[in-house]
């Protein structure tokens, strides 16, 4: 039977809300699923595990030195716990999980499995490549372990209620001393995260300005209750914050409904929204790609049509 | 203090992949081939410590087969110094690639090894960490900055959050996300003068490496396709289809 072990990743006493979509992946393999929470101070993280539906225990790893979670840091003790007899470690996709995760594998000596984005039995997943035009079925080595991301946009979280024991325990490890943390610059924001948002609202190069991205898209965002998204030209000219942009190199997100306003569609940036619901596309350019994969698309110019369609949504 | 960059020749970023009728791969015969982007992006950040006199040396490397000698040649273009080539044909997937990396920038004795933050082919991102991992190095990944300070060197990460800075000690592994800097454009002169440039050629027997088992992939396929969608004229008209579809 398989043995999961998922890395629950958490800052500030708070569980990311990418951990319940990797339950959601683990469940598919069956078995046995263990979320480990390594942090300072774990508690509240792990209580926040112990609730999701199929989890079967938490471990709860108490260190200062996990304080910002850092990959090399992280990574020892991830793998002398892997080493316990787990079968599959998984983590979620996002940039936590890239940094951290092939370092287990390179560690356990395997080949890690990128962004898995289907399940179709222990050893074998679909993950996309070449930006998401092609996806591959990959058959990975049982043993040692398997070792992989989960690709978030494909998976639904799972839901809470459940009730495992949470076990506080220590796990013997060398840590390197080598990498510190400095400090990190988040954006606080009341509006909804991208990669969780049902809906979201993403500008491009068209916008031309900061001040034209708050005066356009902010408001339709608040009106519907949207998260904000960007396409690497609008994140390169310095509109908004790295931390929007939406594509292959950037958030992959899954949201019932994507406005993509001044997006031509470029391959890069259509990766990170293949999974969206509905895909509305606002461009003056006929010929855009985005027309290519838009359910809805309006042609014009974005500076006179989002007024209007703010008012009227 | 020697910086040592690695380069993947991919399928050029602009093509349109298309997977083979059979099932078996993508279509890469006559396809246009170039540097990984994020590689490049990796070699100008060498270049620009370089030039600011805080590298003395670039070597610039590559694991795959014949045809990557010219993605050599273009990192000798861009300005590194001289090339290794760990020449090696057929599919190589990362943890092999980690551990010829790895073994060469040991057997150099660099200080600092960029790399691209994901090859735009496989998209596992994974190489750096990996090679971190294996020579129990300090890591800065998805990097926007990076200052060499000493025996030190202090990077900002583009993370979900935001921007997460750390300091590292040296030798560490740093992968170069989009934003780090641009990219030169190679001049004539340059290329030419980088066909002189040395490029030593070594094997996985030559630095000890053994592929281990690896992923096995099993089949490829296209991804869903979209349906059609339609245009409306008006705002009004999107409104309501909106509406209609619950969607708002
Ligand atoms: C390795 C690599 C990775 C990349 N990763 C990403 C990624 O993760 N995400 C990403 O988004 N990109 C990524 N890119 C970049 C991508 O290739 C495109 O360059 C980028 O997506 C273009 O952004 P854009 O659509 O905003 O700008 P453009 O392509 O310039 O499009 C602007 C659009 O706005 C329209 N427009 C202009 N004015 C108006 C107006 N007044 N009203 C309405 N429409 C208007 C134009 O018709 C045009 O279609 C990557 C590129 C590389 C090489
Ligand atoms: N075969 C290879 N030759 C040279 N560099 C490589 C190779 N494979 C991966 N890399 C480097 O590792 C980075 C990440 O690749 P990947 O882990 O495959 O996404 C790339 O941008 C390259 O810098």
């Amino acid at each position: 039977m398989s043995k999961i072990l998922i890395i629950g990743q958490q800052a500030d006493g708070k569980l990311d809300s990418g951990v319940a979509k990797v339950v959601a992946a683990a469940r598919q393999v069956g078995g046995e699923i263990d979320v480990v929470v390594f942090a300072k101070d774990g508690a509240a993280a792990a209580a926040q595990a112990a609730a999701l539906d199929g989890v079967t225990r938490v471990l709860q790893v108490d260190r200062t030195e996990n304080d910002h979670a850092l990959a090399a840091v992280v990574a020892p003790q991830a793998v002398a716990l892997a080493r316990k007899g787990y079968s599959h470690v998984f983590v979620a996709g996002n940039t936590f999980g890239k940094d951290l995760m092939p370092r287990v594998a390179a560690k356990l000596g395997v080949q890690q499995v990128s962004d898995v984005m289907a399940v179709h039995g222990p050893t074998s997943f679909d993950r996309p490549i070449y930006a998401g035009n092609a996806i591959v079925t990959v058959e990975a080595p049982a043993a040692p372990a398997v070792v992989a991301t989960i690709r978030l946009a494909s998976f639904t979280a799972v839901g809470g209620g459940g009730a495992a024991p949470v076990e506080k325990i220590s796990v013997e490890a060398v840590l390197p001393t080598h990498t510190r943390f400095v400090s990190l610059a988040a954006q606080k924001s009341e509006r909804p995260e991208l990669q969780s948002a049902a809906r979201v609202v993403s500008g491009g190069r068209a916008l031309a300005s900061s001040e034209n991205f708050k005066k356009f898209i902010e408001p339709l965002a608040d009106k519907i209750g949207a998260g904000i998204g960007a396409s690497r030209a609008a994140v390169d000219s310095g509109y908004v914050p790295n931390d929007m942009q939406v594509g292959q190199t950037g958030k992959i997100i899954a949201p019932e409904l994507y406005f993509a306003i001044g997006i031509s569609g470029a391959i890069q940036h259509l990766a990170g929204i293949k999974d969206a619901r509905t895909i509305v596309a606002i461009n003056k350019d006929a010929e855009a790609p985005i027309f290519e994969v838009a359910d809805f698309g309006l042609v014009g110019d974005l500076f006179q049509i989002l007024p209007e369609l703010t008012s009227k949504i | 203090m020697k910086a040592l960059v690695s380069v993947k020749r991919v399928v050029d970023y602009n093509v349109r992949i298309q997977v083979k009728p059979d099932q078996s791969g993508v279509v890469t015969d006559g396809v246009k081939m170039s540097v990984n982007p994020f590689d490049e992006i990796a070699m100008e950040e060498a270049m620009r410590l370089k030039e600011k006199g805080k590298i003395t040396e670039i070597i610039a490397v590559t694991v795959g087969g014949a045809k990557c000698e010219e993605t050599l040649r273009t990192a000798l273009a861009f300005g590194a110094d001289r090339a290794v080539h760990v020449k090696e044909e057929g599919e190589i997937q990362p943890l092999t690639a980690a551990q010829a990396l790895a073994a060469v920038f040991k057997k150099e004795g660099a200080q600092l090894f960029l790399l691209g933050k994901q090859a735009i082919d496989d998209d596992a991102s994974q190489t750096g960490q990996m090679v971190a991992a294996l020579l129990d190095l300090a890591q800065a990944t998805f990097a926007s900055k990076v200052e060499l300070d000493g025996s030190k060197a202090v990077v900002t990460r583009e993370v979900d959050a935001g921007l997460e800075t750390l300091e590292v000690d040296l030798p560490a592994v740093v992968t170069a996300d989009l934003r780090l800097n641009e990219p030169r454009y190679l001049k004539l002169p340059d290329i030419m003068k980088a066909k002189k440039k040395p490029i030593e050629a070594v094997s996985f027997a030559s630095l000890g490496v053994t592929p281990g088992a690896g992923l096995k992939t099993t089949k490829t396929a296209p991804p869903p396709k979209r349906g059609k969608g339609i245009v409306v004229k008006t705002v009004d008209e999107l409104v309501a289809a909106l509406k209609a579809k619950g969607l708002v």
